[in-house]
């Protein structure tokens, strides 16, 4: 088999990601066609910028989902392959049999993996964790925000003196104060991720309480079901085996394992709610000041004197009408968030090692990087695209949004 | 306004205060204590042997206790072993009962001594201190005056080529952290086999002689990621002034374009940036933690992640103190030079 040159190796690149192009050009197209009738999301097709940025960040949700169905992947992500230590782009696989794909195209890292199937699977971690992340960022963030710019008074001090509190500590040793296997061994991340997980459920409850609240027949099985299921929900993503925490010295049980859809890893875990409560902060502040703004309104002053409750006022009418730059905010967000994720990785903490992941991926491959390039160079540029394309239909969105 | 000052002093305090705690809760939490009695004693330990040691040392009084012991309100802990050896939480190696002090706390000017590098922590923060303030110096002066040049540029004539391309310039230094933007000038300028072999891929050497050669990238790198934000923020209060009223008034009245960008525009379209460029601080310390480790700077970024990694409790709550004033101090100095510059705003 002879080693691939650069034209061939692109032209396989971009082969492997067909899936890719063909999802992409669909939902390019179906938009294209109905972006009349789609509001914001296809007033976000009037702007250059903003079909760019969204085309870089659907390129990367489409490999993230087709990665993880081991469509586009050539290799196994953590099979290690003798004599492809550090080799260059396109080199052809020793012994591969047949069904096997016979080259590396972006070349082995230093223990001999394919760096373009890492890339490919990393894709899939950061497109699970970012968006989901920053939701419940958001959650937390609202939920207390809007009470803080509401009621002002004590409660606002004391909330904005906690978020001044967590904004005041440099990332980097708040991660490195939680994410270690020390700190998950007494438990610390599970009770955080026990009250982190509760706010969207107190959000979901409170939004349907004080919508249907003078609607009992319909409101009380709204809730029983929306509730029943989000407290499930949580019960299964707080408790692993069975327990909510498990230490060595004590347990406290949660739901039992029969009941139990998923685990989720004390790895990701920790990560997640690490990257939760350092993004919760800054999303307060921006609701708090929103709802500051918002409540001198006269639709405001009017819901108050129909009578209305200060919880619908809050969600239903302060809320909507901040709905712009929170959903631009959370564009960017989610950028900052893949960004924290990556810097998780490049300080090694957090998920286990070998974890296809961009950061760790980066900095396994510095290690070397002024002898072999190419095993840090493709997730460094992947991070990069998708994060730009983040920031980009982040900015097309604001410019869209501006114009009503 | 002095009432003002001296409010935020208060809170600064509080905050520094309840952050420190928190940084202690965490550290003396008994997996990181473990961890620490492992490294500073022998790996082989037994879990009574480590309980012993810990016990000794006065690791497991109450957390109030030795947090009160650390802030020096509290006299500290000692105790001599079974053969013979004087330990404590004042003690130093080689140090006798008679010279050991009473309290060694905060109040007492005595930062602690790092287990990690043996050696008094408020000389290592000083000194790493200094090899950070001077990479940080050098990146304000890369960052600043070319961020505020990009902004005035993009938003002096909104719309424009060149304002397009500043712009999507400054979005992709914003989307760049410091551990991709370094990789990739790692490989473009320092890469021993292919690239252009500028630069060095590594600053240690830049501890003692810094150099351009050694010295430039890892400022690039920090002055990059800090920089668009920056010009963002100039290009959008640029753009604002531009279509004032006292500019198209000056227009009218014939007043060149240089003249109005540089004597009429300039001047108000600085206030927002100013705070921007303030509130940077904390962010920039994290871009210096990880160019630090990049390129091996030995720094005050190195050293907290030295500290954290091996739970030098004592290194660690110091390296937050410097920390946390750093960042309340840049918030003060925002605000109060908002409203020095800006005389419509008072504060309430």
């Amino acid at each position: 088999m002879e080693p691939l040159n650069g034209f061939q190796i692109t032209l396989r690149i971009l082969y492997q990601f067909s899936s890719v192009w063909i999802a992409l050009l669909l939902l390019f197209a179906l938009s294209l066609a109905f972006k009349r009738r789609l509001g914001l999301y296809g007033k976000l097709f009037d702007s250059p910028i903003g079909m760019i940025g969204f085309g870089l960040v659907m390129f990367w949700v489409f490999t993230g989902i087709f990665g993880a169905m081991d469509l586009i992947v050539t290799h196994d992500p953590l099979t290690q392959v003798s004599g492809m230590k550090n080799k260059v782009p396109g080199t052809p696989v020793p012994g591969a049999e047949a069904g096997e794909y016979p080259w590396y195209l972006l070349g082995g890292d230093n223990l001999a993996r394919d760096v373009f199937s890492r890339m490919i699977k990393g894709a899939w971690i950061v497109v699970q964790i970012a968006p989901l992340a920053t939701l419940f960022a958001f959650m937390v963030g609202i939920t207390l925000g809007l009470p803080a710019g509401y009621y002002g008074g004590r409660l606002d001090t004391f909330l904005s003196f906690l978020a001044n509190l967590i904004l005041a500590f440099p990332v980097i040793l708040l991660f490195y104060l939680l994410v270690t296997p020390e700190i998950i061994e007494t438990g610390v991340p599970s009770y955080m991720a026990a009250v982190l997980f509760v706010f969207p459920i107190v959000f979901l409850g409170v939004l349907l309480n004080s919508r249907y609240f003078t609607r009992p027949n319909f409101r009380t099985p709204l809730l029983i079901g929306v509730l029943g299921t989000a407290i499930w929900l949580y019960l299964a993503m707080i408790s692993t085996g069975g327990y909510i925490i498990s230490t060595k010295t004590y347990s406290i049980p949660g739901l039992p394992g029969v009941l139990d859809p998923f685990d989720v890893p004390g790895g990701i875990l920790v990560v997640f709610v690490s990257v939760v409560f350092v993004n919760s902060p800054t999303v307060f502040r921006i609701v708090r000041g929103l709802a500051m703004d918002i409540k001198t309104r006269d639709y405001v002053a009017a819901a108050q004197t129909r009578g209305e409750g200060p919880w619908y006022i809050m969600l239903w009418e302060i809320l909507p009408n901040a709905r712009g730059p929170l959903i631009v905010d959370f564009c960017l967000r989610i950028g900052y968030t893949t960004i924290l994720l990556g810097t998780l990785g490049f300080f090694g903490l957090g998920l286990p090692p070998e974890s296809p992941d961009w950061g760790s991926t980066i900095n396994e491959g510095r290690k070397l990087l002024s002898i072999y390039l190419h095993p840090a160079l493709p997730p460094a540029l992947a991070l990069l695209s998708l994060v730009l394309g983040l920031n980009l239909l982040a900015d097309g969105l604001r410019e869209e949004s501006l114009k009503d | 306004m002095g009432l003002f000052i001296l409010r935020r002093f208060g809170v600064m305090l509080l905050t520094a205060l309840c952050l420190t705690f928190v940084v202690f809760f965490l550290t003396n939490l008994y997996p990181n204590l473990e961890k620490l009695a492992k490294t500073q004693g022998n790996q082989r330990m037994s879990d009574e042997q480590v309980s012993a040691w810990l016990e000794n040392r006065g690791y497991r009084q109450p957390m109030l206790v030795k947090y009160g012991q650390w802030l020096g309100v509290a006299p500290g802990f000692s105790k001599t072993l079974d053969d013979g050896q004087f330990v404590g939480t004042c003690v130093r190696p080689g140090q006798t009962k008679e010279e050991t002090p009473n309290f060694c706390g905060i109040l007492q000017g005595e930062w602690g001594y790092s287990t990690v590098f043996k050696d008094e922590v408020g000389g290592i923060v000083a000194k790493r201190l200094g090899n950070t303030g001077y990479l940080m110096f050098w990146v304000l002066v890369l960052m600043v005056p070319s961020a505020l040049l990009v902004g005035v540029l993009a938003g002096m004539r909104e719309g424009t080529v060149m304002d397009r391309s500043l712009s999507t310039f400054s979005i992709i230094t914003t989307a760049t952290p410091e551990y991709v933007s370094g990789v990739v000038f790692i490989a473009i300028f320092a890469s021993s086999t292919v690239g252009l072999k500028w630069f060095k891929g590594t600053a240690t050497q830049a501890m003692d002689n810094p150099t351009f050669e050694n010295f430039f990238l890892p400022v690039l790198t920090i002055a990059l990621y800090g920089m668009g934000y920056i010009a963002r923020m100039t290009r959008a209060s640029m753009t604002e002034v531009m279509t004032a009223q006292y500019i198209r008034t000056a227009r009218l009245k014939g007043v060149s374009f240089p003249n109005i960008v540089m004597k009429h525009a300039l001047r108000n379209a600085l206030i927002a940036p100013f705070t921007v460029i303030m509130l940077q601080f904390p962010w920039l310390l994290n871009g210096v933690v990880i160019v630090e480790t990049l390129f091996n700077y030995k720094g005050f970024g190195w050293a907290l992640v030295q500290a954290a990694e091996n739970n030098d409790i004592q290194l660690l709550l110091a390296i937050s103190v410097v920390s946390v004033i750093v960042v309340l101090v840049t918030q003060l100095i925002s605000d109060i030079g908002y409203v020095y510059l800006n005389p419509r705003i008072r504060i309430s």
